[in-house]
Order: C-alpha cells, then sequence, then structure tokens
C-alpha cells in the first residue's frame, strides 16, 4: 500500500513541477512586465535623451530628438555658463544638507531611542509622539515648517520672547558659514577666493554654508525623519542583551560609558543602515523644495533632483534634466558604495585582532585598552 | 555592622540617583514631546483663526474668534473634492493591487521551484536599490510614449508593484512552514487556489503592514502624480495642497486655509497610524533583523 502511495507520488511528481514552473512565471509576470516597462525601459529611454537635444516636441524616439554626445554632460560639467552655475549650486546646497542632515539625525534618532528604550511608564506614548512626524505627507510638513517659520511666525514669535530677533528664514540666502565668517570680520565679498571658480561657482560661496533658508529644510528633515529611524535604532538596542549592561554597571561603568563601549558598538549594523539610509534619502530631496521654495531665494535651496525636474518639465530642457539626474544616480551610488566598504572593514579587522573571546564585553575591553 | 550600615546607606543613595534620574528623563521626554508634538497642536489651532489672527498671534492657542473660515472656504471649492476623489480612488486601487501583485511574487519567489527564480530575484533587488527621485524623467517620457499620460492609468500603473513589497512578502513566506500546502499539493489543489485560500489567510500579518506601508506610500505620493497628470482635474489632494501652498495669488499668507487643508489631509493616515500603531512599530523592527 505505502509503495503504491509513494509510487503514484513519485508518478505526478514531474507534472507538479512542470505546473510550479508555469505557475511561478505566471505569479511572477505582472511585477516583472511592470517592473520592466516603467523602470528598466524608462531607464533606457533617459540614457538616450541624455545623450540628444529633445526640446520636449513629439517623441524623444523620433525625429524630434537628434544625438548630441556628451553636449549636456559638458555643459554642466565643464563648459561654463548659466547650466553649469545652477547645477554647481545645486550640487552646493545638497551637499551641505547631507553634510548636516545625516548626522545630526541620526544622533538625534539614536539619543530618542536610548531614551525610549527603557523601562518606564507612558514609554509607548514618547514612541508614537517620536514616530507620528513620519507617517504625515511632506506636503503638509512643509506647510506646517513654512507657518512656523514664516517671517512673524511661531519660531521668530518663541525668539522675541528670549529677546533675540529672528531671521526671515525663509526669505534669507546668507550662507551660515558667511554670516559666521563676517562675524570675525572676514571681507563680505570674500576676497581673493571669489577669484577661483569651480562647476561655476566661486570657491568662496563653496565655502558658504547651507542658507537660512536651507536649515528649514535641515531641521524639517530632522524633524520628520528621526522618528522612522528610532525604529531603528530601538531594534538594534532590543537585542542587546540586558545582563551585559547590569554586569557594566555591577563594575561601576558610567551611563555614557555603557552607551561608549557597549550600546554603540553592538548596534553598529543598524547605524551603518541609518547611515546609508540617510545619504540616500537626503541627496534625493524634491519633494519639499517643491512644495516649499522651487530653489528661492537666489537659487540657494536649489537641489539636483528639483533642478533636474525644473531644467526638463519647466525648460523644455529635457537632455540636460536627464543628464542631471544620472549625475545624481552616480552621487547616490557613490555614497552608499563607500558606506558599505565603511561597513565591511570594521567587521573584518577586529576578528583577526581580537584575542579574547569574542562579544561586546572584550570589544569594550579591547578600546579601553587603545584608549 | 559598619559594613552592613554603609551598604544600607549607599542603597538608599542609589534609590535616590535612580529616582532622581527617572525624574530628570521624563521632565526631558517630555520636553522633547512637547518639541514633537506643538507643531501639529498649533497648527490645528491655527486651522481655527482667522487670517489676521493667524498673523498677528502665531502662538496663541486660544483662536479669537474661533471660525470655521477655512473649512467652509475648502468645502465650498469643488476642487478640494476633486482633489479627495482623486487620492481615494489612487490609493485604493494602488493599494489593493500592489498587495496582491506583490505577495504573488512574493510566493512564486519563496515557495516555488522553476528555472531563473534565483536571477528575477536578483533583478528585483538591483531595481529596489534605484533612487525614486533618479526615475522621474524616465518615468515621465515612457508614462508619454505610451499614452497614458494624463490619465489615471498612468498615475496608477507605474505605481502598482514595488520590489520591496515582493521582498518583504517573499522573507514572510520563507518564515512560515511549508508543510500546510504541501499536503495541500498533495491532495491535489491547484497553486493559486493554495496561494489564495491556504497561504494568503495565514500571511496576514505581512498582509497588513504592506497595506499599511502602500496606503501611505500612495496617499502621500506627490513626485509621480506631478510627472504623470497636468490636469486640474486628476491633482490628488498632495499635489492640489502643494498648489495652494505655493499660490500666492495676492491675497494675504492664507495660513488657516493651507494648514486646514494639510490637517485634512493627513487625518487618514492619522487614523490609520492609531489603529496599527502597533503593529507599524514592530513592522519595521521585523524588517531591520532580516
Amino acid at each position: 500500500m505505502a509503495t503504491h502511495v509513494a509510487g503514484l507520488l513519485r508518478r505526478r511528481e514531474p507534472g507538479i513541477r512542470g505546473h510550479e514552473a508555469a505557475a511561478g512565471w505566471l505569479f511572477l509576470l505582472p511585477v516583472i512586465v511592470i517592473l520592466g516597462l516603467f523602470l528598466l525601459l524608462p531607464i533606457a529611454m533617459a540614457a538616450w535623451v541624455s545623450f540628444s537635444d529633445w526640446n520636449g516636441n513629439g517623441s524623444p524616439l523620433g525625429a524630434h530628438a537628434h544625438w548630441v554626445g556628451l553636449a549636456n554632460y559638458r555643459d554642466l560639467l565643464t563648459t561654463p555658463g548659466l547650466d553649469q552655475n545652477n547645477f554647481g549650486e545645486a550640487i552646493r546646497n545638497n551637499f551641505y544638507y547631507v553634510l548636516l542632515v545625516v548626522p545630526i539625525q541620526t544622533a538625534v534618532s539614536l539619543f530618542l531611542a536610548v531614551l525610549v528604550n527603557r523601562r518606564l511608564k507612558f514609554v509607548g506614548f514618547f514612541r508614537t509622539a517620536f514616530y507620528f512626524p513620519s507617517v504625515t505627507s511632506s506636503v503638509a510638513i512643509t506647510i506646517l515648517f513654512l507657518f512656523l517659520f514664516s517671517p512673524s511666525g511661531v519660531i521668530n514669535k518663541l525668539l522675541s520672547y528670549l529677546g533675540a530677533t529672528g531671521p526671515s528664514w525663509m526669505y534669507d540666502p546668507d550662507g551660515i558659514f558667511h554670516l559666521v565668517a563676517q562675524q570675525f570680520g572676514a571681507n563680505a565679498s570674500g576676497g581673493h577666493l571669489a577669484n577661483h571658480v569651480f562647476l561655476g561657482v566661486t570657491y568662496w560661496d563653496w565655502l558658504a554654508g547651507p542658507s537660512v533658508a536651507m536649515c528649514v529644510f535641515i531641521i524639517m528633515a530632522v524633524f520628520t525623519t528621526s522618528g522612522t529611524f528610532m525604529l531603528l535604532f530601538l531594534a538594534g538596542l532590543q537585542g542587546i542583551d540586558e545582563s551585559v549592561n547590569e554586569a557594566a554597571a555591577l563594575d561601576g561603568a558610567s551611563e555614557w560609558n555603557k552607551f561608549r563601549h557597549i550600546t554603540v558598538p553592538m548596534i553598529r549594523p543598524t547605524l551603518f543602515t541609518v547611515v546609508t539610509l540617510g545619504l540616500i534619502g537626503t541627496w534625493q530631496i524634491f519633494d519639499q523644495i517643491y512644495v516649499g521654495s522651487k530653489g528661492s531665494p537666489l537659487n540657494t535651496t536649489l537641489t539636483p533632483a528639483y533642478l533636474s525636474f525644473d531644467t526638463s518639465f519647466n525648460q523644455n530642457n529635457w537632455g540636460a534634466g536627464a543628464a542631471i539626474a544620472f549625475i545624481l544616480f552616480g552621487i547616490i551610488v557613490f555614497f552608499t558604495l563607500v558606506t558599505r566598504l565603511l561597513t565591511r572593514n570594521p567587521d573584518k579587522v577586529p576578528r583577526r585582532r581580537r584575542f579574547e573571546p569574542t562579544g561586546p564585553i572584550a570589544d569594550s575591553k579591547l578600546s579601553k585598552v587603545e584608549a | 555592622m559598619s559594613a552592613q550600615v554603609h551598604t544600607m546607606r549607599s542603597d538608599a543613595s542609589a534609590t535616590r540617583r535612580r529616582l532622581f534620574g527617572s525624574a530628570m528623563t521624563y521632565s526631558f521626554l517630555v520636553a522633547v514631546a512637547v518639541v514633537y508634538i506643538f507643531p501639529f497642536v498649533i497648527s490645528i489651532i491655527t486651522s481655527f483663526k482667522t487670517e489676521p489672527d493667524a498673523t498677528a498671534n502665531p502662538l496663541s492657542v486660544t483662536p479669537h474668534p474661533v471660525t470655521t473660515t477655512a473649512f467652509h472656504q475648502l468645502s465650498a471649492d469643488n476642487d478640494f473634492f476633486t482633489w479627495v476623489k482623486n487620492s481615494i480612488i489612487v490609493t485604493l486601487s494602488v493599494t489593493f493591487l500592489r498587495v496582491f501583485l506583490d505577495s504573488l511574487a512574493g510566493y512564486a519567489l519563496a515557495r516555488l521551484r522553476f528555472r531563473g527564480r534565483g536571477a528575477a530575484f536578483a533583478t528585483i533587488v538591483a531595481v529596489m536599490a534605484v533612487p525614486g527621485v533618479v526615475l522621474l524623467i524616465p518615468k515621465f517620457l515612457i508614462i508619454r510614449q505610451f499614452g497614458m499620460y494624463d490619465t489615471y492609468y498612468g498615475m496608477i500603473v507605474p505605481l502598482l508593484v514595488d520590489a520591496a513589497g515582493v521582498f518583504i512578502m517573499k522573507n514572510f513566506f520563507e518564515s512560515i512552514p511549508v508543510s500546510v500546502e504541501e499536503s495541500a499539493r498533495i491532495d491535489g489543489a491547484s497553486l493559486f487556489r493554495i496561494y489564495w485560500s491556504i497561504v494568503l489567510p495565514m500571511a496576514r500579518p505581512a498582509l497588513v503592514t504592506l497595506f499599511i506601508l502602500s496606503f501611505q506610500g500612495s496617499w502621500n505620493e506627490l513626485a509621480h502624480f506631478i510627472i504623470s497628470a497636468q490636469s486640474t482635474s486628476l491633482n490628488t489632494l498632495t499635489k492640489g495642497v502643494a498648489q495652494l501652498a505655493s499660490g500666492q495669488l495676492g491675497s494675504g499668507n492664507r495660513y488657516p486655509l493651507k494648514l486646514a487643508a494639510s490637517m485634512l489631509m493627513t487625518i487618514p493616515v492619522a487614523v490609520l497610524f492609531f489603529i496599527f500603531q502597533r503593529r507599524i512599530m514592530n513592522a519595521s523592527e521585523g524588517a531591520v533583523k532580516e
């Protein structure tokens, strides 16, 4: 009897597998077709447009578009002119945005996660409060921040109670590094630094720092994303064995030392995830600029993502717009790879150096010895 | 004896220190929570203010006088209902179809054995890595090429699948035991039937997660709707309210109106968030552990 059943099963086996292959592809078909048609194919099409002079008339695959080689890329990167100038400014603005947002949001979200990782009453309420801004739309948050930071708005009212006069925020194009430098008596025109130019922007303007207007977007980014990253850190923190912390506490380790030598090494993978996601996200800022400033004042909140959109849709210079998108893609890939390289290495080196049993205590002892 | 006293004394001081510590923690948490919550509170209050009141007293928590003018303006304006209607149409179509298609593909990748499965999965992972903003122009080009520009199809179809959703579903299916399906398979049930009536009910937690992510994502989506349609009759809430925000039209700053619109726009996502709060918090934890 048993052999009979087994025999039946064996005989049906190829049939099932045959169905399985057909069904597998059938189940995958919608996803593959849509990803192929709306992701891979368009990338190829945009690559062609970035090498063409298409101006938005007719189809980019038809007679209206001509091959211009690297001209669009040259206009952005090497040929002096308005295109290069706008692109340089967009890169500068976004660079400072990334430079400030990524470390601040990482630190704030880690700090919040450590705070709400304790066994406290109402901790659920606090987690919810910190996470809520992350679920709201970028449009609603941007409007909220335009209101908070309007020249006679909430923030400036608060500052006036403290006896300070707030800036006009979204209308203030001054770079904050310039403002600080001028406090120390630097020449407002930048002296000889104004004579050298890179990507259409003078050295002095490269060193401007984010404009006051851009600072509003920086604060907004920290406000909206810290909740998401707090949850990631919280998951990492909950993976830490409590006994390790207790042992350290018995040895008289201070809170800071526990944080520095136990928490941080143990959540290192999460830390790198957060930094990578932060880098990818901050280089793509678009919605907030579209809703909040369209690049004003004086192009100081212009970003490559918005510039790419504006160049194509408003100025009908589709070739340059597509080229900006590809350069932005390159920038994001570059930073992702760099972070990945950085995440790989620290794992490999200590393994060879480690003489003690593995684990956080061993690591923390090691780093204490080194320090 | 003296040693014992000493220990007791240090115990007492340790307790005092701990109490002091938790009082500090609480005051600090409350202060930070105020920073996170106050902007939303003040924006709700402001939407009930008159415009001169909102401009002159941005910090006041008591509107003077209390007015629902902003909401009347929005409801008198047919555009706002068009935006709501479009947002609902797009979000519901995208969410339900995406959950279905992503889970179907995730199931195939996790359970069905066929040639090319590894390559298909690798492609999907690679696609996940392409940043969305970079695709705005490419997507516009293809939507136009297909004659879908300025239609619901152009707004909906490109959003129907997302690689991250396929990834989540695949991981989930791999985490549940295969035995139930196997016995159904031996009983001769068709693969789609197994998927539909056995696997999907078991996958409810992952489906709910995907539902929340898709709903939130498509309700809050702005960039894709900017590039896929231009008619005002196809404006979604995000696009309509964004235009409201940038259109100055010489009629003052209109903050009560804009904030009222943003608040109304936030309600569906906020409701979903509060219903599934626990799951949302756990979902992102689960996603990271993978």
